[in-house]
């Protein structure tokens, strides 16, 4: 039983990043990546950008209808491989004409990359989700919905998560005050003292 | 098991005699759920049919407040995230945050900053082991983790003067240097721990009861893991290979060797070891750390208000508990425009439902232990 | 009894009985375990070896029905609220409440839409402990002094 946890330092003392060579000297980071999406949906990728040239940064932005697409794809593209969606998550920017933006972190374990998508909506837009494409994002689409108020097509189970049920409100959007709008309103109870 | 074999028996019988699924809430006040969770089971007989958790009992608003506050001032909050292991928390903030500049951290600092981490992962894994091992009956683990848990804490206090929340890190490496005392302590700390850990391993590795109740309960494969997002020993329970540490290494970690521990089955026997591993791997990286323990300054040079530029970045560090990470949209100005905190054990959590459904219904408390959730950074 | 001796300064009867019932209560306060958040890992490191909370009587027990006091340790959200609630109202009279902690005095950092700004909000509270988290020799004061507060209690004659 005890010889389950192997011992087997050589294998992981090779850092896993060594098969990347410095490739991206010239192209933008995530520029393979962008080749293996453009292959097989022409087009989808519609803005590109990563922080500093970061690789771990690269950025796609994609469109509303492809996302459940490209996010198959880049799981099972043998030059990808990513199975693990990291983080799923929202943005609230008011001003902008798309003002919420959906990001799927995305990472492969084989390639120990990552990969960032981006989905810009409107104000009321739903989202087609992508929790089967990945388990995981059943629950973290959820806490979009709740904080954010995105809904979600085709999720099985589309439900608060982390608020009361009869909340009412999206406390992560920028116009939500920090104190909150006083959902909870309680009167302060006496001390019943012993014998009363 | 009982659930499959006598399931027409079932169903016979409960045609005849009317009987129907049984509800059960568990918690959000239950000692085995690890704070306030709440579990809603359906059983058939003992076995767990369907499971619905109800998280956010414990839903703080930190990702509210972080977007309000200074990015300095919110190290304290990613403290009570992880509340077990708060330095963790404060090390993915800050090299989260340092990740907008090009800063050079002191080889010192970085050095501290590992082994800091490393005694908060001992302490994370000690409190897991030692509830665990409550729930499943075992009161002497809880009295003899404690006792070691206690070392770790006053290792804290003696470092940072917090037990609990320490308030570890500041951005662009330490508040000061730690004290000789500290080292010193340290020191004497790991040249005990490890009999202590062959001690919990003697009444727990080979025990029946203790096996009866973890083998071949609550199995998952790496496949599976992969799909639900599960982080940190879980999956590397179910035989990944897959360390933060070691994938995208931060702090002191390029410089330090150890191993990467992993399971076979998949089920809360394999967890457990695998926690257990890495109980010894990070003494031995703490004395690594000890041994290599470069001088000179803890902290570099940073500007007095931190304004990183515009841009977003997402940075993870291991967590104790899996893959802990932020992402942090910077608008240009001293507060964050968006923090988001990537927890592990709510996504963990996300998991519990596969893990759970067909077992019996005592191993359901097994299982949550062996996730090793702490809500505060479920629910944030 | 020799811990009584001499407390029953009074010739009344009232007096001593009230004496008796006193030090019978506050010399086996069972709290409920109620952790929230951080603080109950405190709480818990209280009843650990090092701290040894038995020392005081103190037995944590896992249902309200059997429990003296309950310790609310760690941040109260609104969600929590009701059931902190419901958990008070099935505890036997007389009870006591411990508030540990900032955020359960006063709602501690998180001054937010999330966050009951102290759990006095919906039960009384007797001892308020500071910190953030309380350290264990913290909240060992705090089961003092409502060990002080239960031992000037009338109980028969008010």
């Amino acid at each position: 039983m005890p010889d389950e946890v192997e011992e087997n330092s050589e294998q992981t003392n090779d850092a896993p990043d060594a098969d990347e060579p410095a490739e991206a000297v010239k192209t933008p980071p995530g520029e393979d990546l962008k080749e293996v999406v453009e292959s097989a949906f022409p087009g989808a990728v519609l803005e590109q950008s990563a922080y500093q040239d970061d690789e771990d940064e690269a950025t796609f932005v994609v469109g509303l209808d492809s996302i459940v697409d490209v996010s198959t794809h880049l799981r099972d593209h043998g030059d990808t491989l990513f199975k693990l969606l990291t983080d799923l998550t929202a943005v609230h920017y008011p001003e902008a004409e798309n003002p919420f933006e959906v990001l799927y972190q995305l990472y492969s374990i084989e390639h120990n990359r990552r990969l960032r998508l981006k989905v810009r909506i409107k104000e009321g837009q739903a989202m087609p989700t992508v929790s089967s494409v990945w388990s995981s994002a059943d629950w973290m689409e959820r806490e979009i919905y709740d904080l954010f108020g995105i809904e979600f097509e085709g999720h099985p189970d589309l439900r608060r998560i982390l608020l009361p049920d009869n909340w009412g409100s999206h406390p992560m959007r920028k116009d939500y005050p920090l104190e909150g709008r006083g959902e909870r309103i309680y009167t302060k109870p006496k001390r019943k003292e012993i014998g009363d | 098991m009982v659930g499959v074999a006598n399931t027409s028996r079932i169903e016979q019988q409960s045609t005849l005699h009317g009987t129907e699924e049984l509800v059960i809430n568990m918690g959000p006040q239950h000692p085995s759920t690890h704070g306030v969770l709440r579990v809603i089971l359906k059983l058939d007989g003992e076995t767990v049919n369907d499971l619905d958790c109800d998280i956010g009992y414990l839903h703080r608003g930190t990702e509210k407040i972080g977007e309000n506050i200074t990015y300095t001032m919110f190290i304290p909050y990613t403290d009570r995230l992880d509340y077990i292991a708060a330095p963790s928390n404060n090390l993915a903030w800050v090299t989260a945050v340092e990740k907008f500049f090009d800063w050079e951290i002191p080889m010192r600092a970085q050095y501290i900053r590992s082994m800091v981490g490393e005694l908060s992962r001992i302490a994370s894994h000690l409190l897991w082991l030692a509830t665990h091992a409550l729930d499943i009956g075992a009161m002497t683990v809880f009295l003899w983790c404690f006792r070691e848990r206690e070392m770790v804490l006053d290792l804290f206090e003696t470092a940072f003067g917090g037990r609990l929340t320490v308030n570890a890190f500041r951005l662009g490496g330490l508040h000061e240097d730690v004290p000789d005392k500290f080292l010193q302590l340290t020191q004497e700390f790991i040249d005990i721990f490890p009999s202590r850990i062959d001690d919990y391993e003697t009444l727990l590795t080979n025990n029946r009861i203790w096996l009866q109740r973890t083998r071949d309960v609550g199995i998952i494969s790496a496949e599976d893991a992969m799909d639900l997002g599960l982080t940190g020993p879980i999956i590397r329970g179910s035989g990944v290979r897959w360390d933060l540490r070691r994938a995208k290494p931060y702090a002191a970690y390029p410089y330090l060797d150890f191993v990467v521990p992993v399971g076979e089955n998949g089920d809360i026997y394999d967890r457990y070891l695998v926690r257990i591993e890495e109980l010894r791997q990070s003494t031995r990286i703490i004395q690594q750390c000890l041994d290599q323990l470069p001088g000179g300054p803890v902290t570099c040079k940073t500007p007095r208000t931190i304004k990183p530029p515009e841009g977003e970045i997402y940075h993870s560090i291991e967590n104790p508990k899996g893959e802990f990470g932020f992402y942090i949209v910077s608008d240009g100005t001293t507060t964050p425009y968006r923090v988001r905190i990537r927890p592990p054990s709510f996504i963990n959590l996300g998991g519990l439902k596969k893990l759970c459904i067909g077992q019996l219904v005592a191993d359901v408390v097994a299982i949550i232990g062996s996730i090793d959730i702490v809500l505060g950074e479920c629910d944030r | 009894m020799g811990i009584v001796e001499g407390k029953f300064s009074d010739n009344f009867v009232t007096s001593k009985v009230d004496s008796l019932v006193a030090w019978a209560r506050k010399s086996a306060l069972w709290p409920m375990t109620f952790g929230l958040a951080c603080c109950a890992i405190e709480m818990m490191a209280s009843g650990a070896a090092r701290y040894d909370f038995d020392r005081f009587g103190v037995i944590f027990r896992a249902t309200p029905r059997q429990s003296d006091v309950i310790i609310v340790a760690g941040t109260v959200t609104h969600k929590m609220g009701d059931a902190i609630r419901k958990v008070y109202d099935q505890m036997p009279e007389p009870r006591w409440v411990i508030a540990m902690g900032n955020c359960a005095t006063c709602g501690g950092p998180y001054a937010n839409y999330a966050v009951m700004q102290g759990v006095d909000e919906i039960i009384p509270v007797d001892v308020y402990i500071p910190g953030c988290p309380p350290r264990p020799e913290s909240l060992m004061w705090g089961v003092m002094q409502l060990q002080k507060k239960i031992e000037q209690e009338k109980y028969i004659r008010r």
